[in-house]
């Protein structure tokens, strides 16, 4: 185990011996030969010259195909318009600021939602119980678009109900868009903060009884604080949820980043530049906040405190050598795995 | 509720092409799934490190994006097409980007598995010789699968929801959150009752498959 380019063993192999890296050498070669002909197929696709190729395959060995095309996506004159300060300023940044601002507004609101809607499932009162539980299980379970395209349609709604004429409101797409995404998250944070807060320790909560605490201010000034803190990664994961969801304002013509970058490609033809400049960025600040839930998850342990983690999703540690970057400690709701499914879960005392 | 009736077959159309997306794409994600993941533990760096940089991409990439790309990048720009008929085409195409979204989710929920196995399993089974494919096949994924069963379950209701997304111009899969839509700008059903029917459909569609899960991960959990 000292030799140059050795190895370290893993979890789930030994350090590979001379055959072992000769195979390994082989796989690596391989792999790298079908990502070589998946990116040149795609390059090609994309610069308009697959065509020639499927109509004689030895051309692909002639550097005609290989250049790029003007009329491909590959052209310069197609990525010119990201070097243009006026479109960063004109198309991107509005687009970029309408989702933002969706999203923190929804999300601020979905925390609160969260907070209100996972105390009342806690409560002594049946009836507070049922209805929480109900309005959470509810929005849980249904896509969020088809909230959106409701809350759109609450005019004709309230028309068709209430007589009122048209016009007297107005839902704008901002609107619908941060009313389905504060109900969906709201809901999915609600089942967050409930195990946060059953994850305080029960000494807590007694302790400020004995001080003469009425059941209020129990909750006020010792539980909600302490589970906001130690749920502070999951929430942060569930931004990530959100910001990503902001985007489905584009079906509903928000004009937001998405379509900012639609527009773009539609205006100068270049669809695929404008996509992958998207998702970049779409990229790069999730992962950023994703960075921020493990930063805050190790903050959390490093002061002693306990990240606290519903019962239903397992822990996620690393596994070999699998750098494990981005999700947080609780990887829930639209897509992600770990929320509770079904049934509530008994909260794990 | 006249209105709503004469657009029972729309309804039932829409609902027919969600389940189709659903357990479709469902498939080819788990497939693509467990390959990512057993990419993401292999020996080979570079293995790993092209499934992390997929998994880490797509993950954080919106749905919306990624099937907009798949209507408008691979279809209208590669020209890439896999039937004579529109409908099926956007469905296939609207597929391929489920799949390739979903199968993210299923390989970190298949990686969180694999931590629940025992360190001492994987050690026996690599000292008793077996080779990295076959300790996976055998050993690994097995009991990862088993023990994830409850999140994959959540994967499988995230992506019933997700199927909506597929409504988007560009592709424009006639699905059930498309009819809706498409009734409301109509106005002429009544809003709420059809929401709530609409609502109730995914919740039939969803609460059951989430009950199943959890009931067959209790029934399958690996004792230890």
């Amino acid at each position: 185990m000292s030799i140059l380019g050795q190895q370290q063993a893993g979890v789930l192999f030994d350090a590979p011996g001379p055959r072992a890296r000769a195979r390994q050498r082989l796989y690596s070669v391989l792999a790298f030969v079908l990502a070589i002909g998946v990116a040149a197929f795609v390059y090609l696709g994309f610069n308009k010259t697959w065509e020639d190729v499927l109509d004689a395959p030895g051309s692909l060995f002639t550097a005609e195909v290989w250049q790029v095309d003007e009329a491909g996506q590959w052209s310069a004159e197609k990525w010119e318009p990201f070097l243009d300060p006026a479109i960063w300023t004109d198309m991107v940044l509005p687009g970029m600021m309408n989702t933002l601002h969706a999203a923190a507004v929804a999300a601020v609101l979905a925390i609160v939602f969260g907070i209100v809607f996972g105390v009342g499932r806690l409560s002594e009162h049946w009836w507070i119980r049922a209805f929480c539980g109900a309005v959470v299980e509810f929005f849980r379970a249904i896509p969020l678009l088809i909230l959106i395209f409701f809350t759109l349609a609450t005019p004709l709604a309230a028309n068709q109900l209430l007589g009122v004429p048209f016009g007297t409101f107005q839902v704008s797409p901002l609107t619908a868009v941060i009313v389905g995404l504060t109900l969906y998250n709201g809901s999915v944070l609600a089942e967050v903060f409930r195990a946060g807060i059953n994850a305080v320790p029960r000494g807590q909560a007694e302790a400020a009884y004995s001080l003469g605490m009425n059941k209020t201010q129990v909750m006020t000034f010792i539980l909600i604080p302490q589970a906001v803190t130690s749920m502070m990664p999951a929430i942060v994961a569930q931004l990530v949820v959100l910001l990503k969801d902001s985007a489905l304002g584009y079906i509903v013509a928000f004009p937001e980043l998405l379509r900012g970058f639609s527009l773009i490609g539609t205006r100068f033809n270049n669809v695929i530049p404008a996509a992958i400049v998207c998702a970049a960025i779409y990229i790069i600040i999730n992962l950023a906040l994703g960075r921020l839930a493990v930063w805050l998850e190790r903050r959390n342990a490093q002061r002693g405190k306990a990240t606290a983690k519903p019962a239903t999703a397992p822990g996620v540690q690393d596994v070999g050598p699998a750098d494990r970057t981005g999700a947080a400690a609780e990887p829930r709701g639209r897509g992600e795995p770990g929320g509770p499914s079904g049934p509530p879960t008994p909260p794990a005392r | 509720m006249e209105a709503f009736l004469d657009n029972s077959g729309a309804i039932i159309d829409g609902f027919s092409w969600t389940v189709r997306l659903a357990l479709i794409s469902a498939l080819f994600s788990f497939i693509l799934g467990v390959v990512l993941t057993a990419m993401r533990v292999s020996p080979v760096p570079l293995l790993r490190g092209m499934a992390a940089v997929y998994v880490e991409g797509i993950r954080n990439t919106p749905l919306t994006l990624v099937l907009l790309f798949c209507g408008l990048g691979l279809n209208s720009g590669l020209g890439l097409s896999f039937h004579e008929s529109v409908q099926w085409n956007v469905y296939w195409l609207a597929v391929l980007g489920l799949s390739a979204y979903t199968a993210c989710f299923v390989s970190e929920a298949l990686r969180s598995g694999i931590n629940t196995i025992p360190f001492g399993q994987i050690e026996a089974a690599r000292s008793l010789g077996l080779t990295f494919l076959q300790n996976m096949r055998l050993i690994v994924l097995p009991q990862a699968l088993r023990s994830v069963i409850g999140p994959l379950g959540s994967v499988l209701i995230a992506l019933i929801k997700n199927t909506t997304v597929a409504s988007v111009a560009g592709l424009g899969v006639q699905e059930a959150s498309r009819q809706m839509k498409l009734m409301f700008d109509q106005g002429v059903v009544p809003v709420i009752p059809t929401f709530i029917g609409f609502a109730i459909g995914f919740l039939v569609l969803c609460l059951p498959t989430g009950y199943l899960f959890g009931w067959l991960s209790k029934r399958l959990a690996v004792a230890r």
